[in-house]
């Protein structure tokens, strides 16, 4: 159904020519938004945004099944594992404003215009002619023809594709694992380390007043100073994150005990 | 109905958005994340040519494009997780290491 409701938008004229202008000029503004926001995270988002409207045209133009593709294995798939390693690497890295490189964005910028000219002129010195009249590209018969096609002209690259798929599974699998290089500590270890440590309780809890209950309002002491020891160290921000103690490595005893034993020193 | 044109130049600016993206940002995700934009402009173009010349090739190309960016992806993030966790960093100008 959702397919011949698709045919069926690419078939008017009209409405092809003003979804394109409208969907091409927000994927302009977004893919360049996505050069120019600092943050990962708003990347990722604009990221999307411009792979949904690559997906509408893709559909405009008479590929429904790769639209659907689109859809599936881009914003489903490959973005959700950006934001998954966004979540590992650290939601709030953010580019820094100072150039490593002397006047690298402005010769990025100079080559991104030269490039742009070129392309430009060679697609406006091309004759690309009108499009060919609907074939059965255009007709229900999409999926049909391509699994013929890929299962026919294409049947070698697409099997040495699903060698590429299981190499690069297992390399991730590889390359993410991490071994185990100290044995794991017991229960009775690890109260010995609690007791060690000089703090046998646990640490106390976010802050919780009579307007806020947020995890990232600091407790306060009896004195009325605020304890930082109440506030995760993630929710602390990129300071607490680049602090010297957290930067040079996890301790044997994980890296928990370490942001713990760190933020206790700072008490 | 739009030319074939309009979309290639179209997916020419975005290939060329990608491109500056690549070499302006640091941020190694981010840099992953233009590349991606790349592939996907190029998709754009194969899509829009597989439609000028009436036929599946271009389709089943891109087809596969996108099974190769998958790929990539793959791995390039499980990379960039394990770089981060040898330098507690994300950004491209901190692995320096094979420099010189």
């Amino acid at each position: 159904m959702t397919h011949s409701m698709i045919l069926a938008g690419s078939a008017a004229s009209n409405t092809e020519v003003a979804t394109f202008w409208v969907l091409a000029v927000a994927a302009v503004g977004a893919a360049l938004g996505m050069i120019a926001t600092r943050r990962a995270v708003h990347c990722a988002v604009l990221l999307a945004v411009v792979m949904l409207i690559l997906a509408a045209m893709y559909a405009m133009q008479g590929a429904p099944f790769l639209a659907f593709v689109q859809v599936i294995v881009y914003t489903g798939a490959v973005l959700m594992l950006f934001l998954f390693v966004m979540m590992i690497v650290g939601i709030t890295a953010a580019d820094s404003i100072i150039e490593t490189i002397r006047g690298q964005r402005l010769f990025a910028g100079l080559a991104g215009i030269a490039m742009l000219v070129l392309l430009i002129l060679v697609v406006g010195h091309a004759t690309i002619g009108p499009a060919a009249p609907s074939g059965p590209r255009n007709s229900s018969l999409n999926v049909d023809g391509l699994a013929r096609l890929v299962f026919t002209t294409y049947v070698f690259p697409f099997e040495v594709t699903s060698a590429l798929l299981i190499t690069a599974a297992l390399g991730a699998m590889v390359l993410a694992h991490r071994e185990r290089t100290t044995p794991r500590p017991t229960q009775r270890m690890l109260s010995t380390r609690r007791i060690a440590s000089g703090r046998p309780t646990p640490l106390p809890g976010p802050g919780t007043y009579a307007r806020h209950n947020a995890v990232d309002m600091p407790a306060l002491l009896p004195d009325g100073t605020q304890s930082r020891l109440s506030v995760s160290n993630v929710l602390l921000g990129p300071i607490a994150l680049g602090s010297p103690a957290i930067a040079a490595g996890p301790e044997p005893g994980g890296g928990a005990q370490t942001a713990g034993d760190e933020r206790e020193e700072e008490q | 109905m739009i030319s074939p044109a309009n979309y290639v130049a179209l997916a020419a600016i975005l290939f060329v958005i990608g491109a500056v993206g690549v070499l302006v940002r640091r941020n190694a995700l981010v840099v992953f994340m233009c590349v991606e934009l790349m592939l996907n402009a190029v998709n754009l173009a194969f899509i829009a040519f597989a439609r000028l010349h009436g036929d599946l090739n271009g389709q089943v190309i891109a087809f596969f494009v996108m099974v190769v960016a998958a790929a990539e992806v793959v791995v390039g993030l499980a990379i960039l997780t394990s770089i981060f966790r040898a330098r507690k960093s994300a950004s491209v100008d901190d692995a320096n290491l094979l420099k010189y």
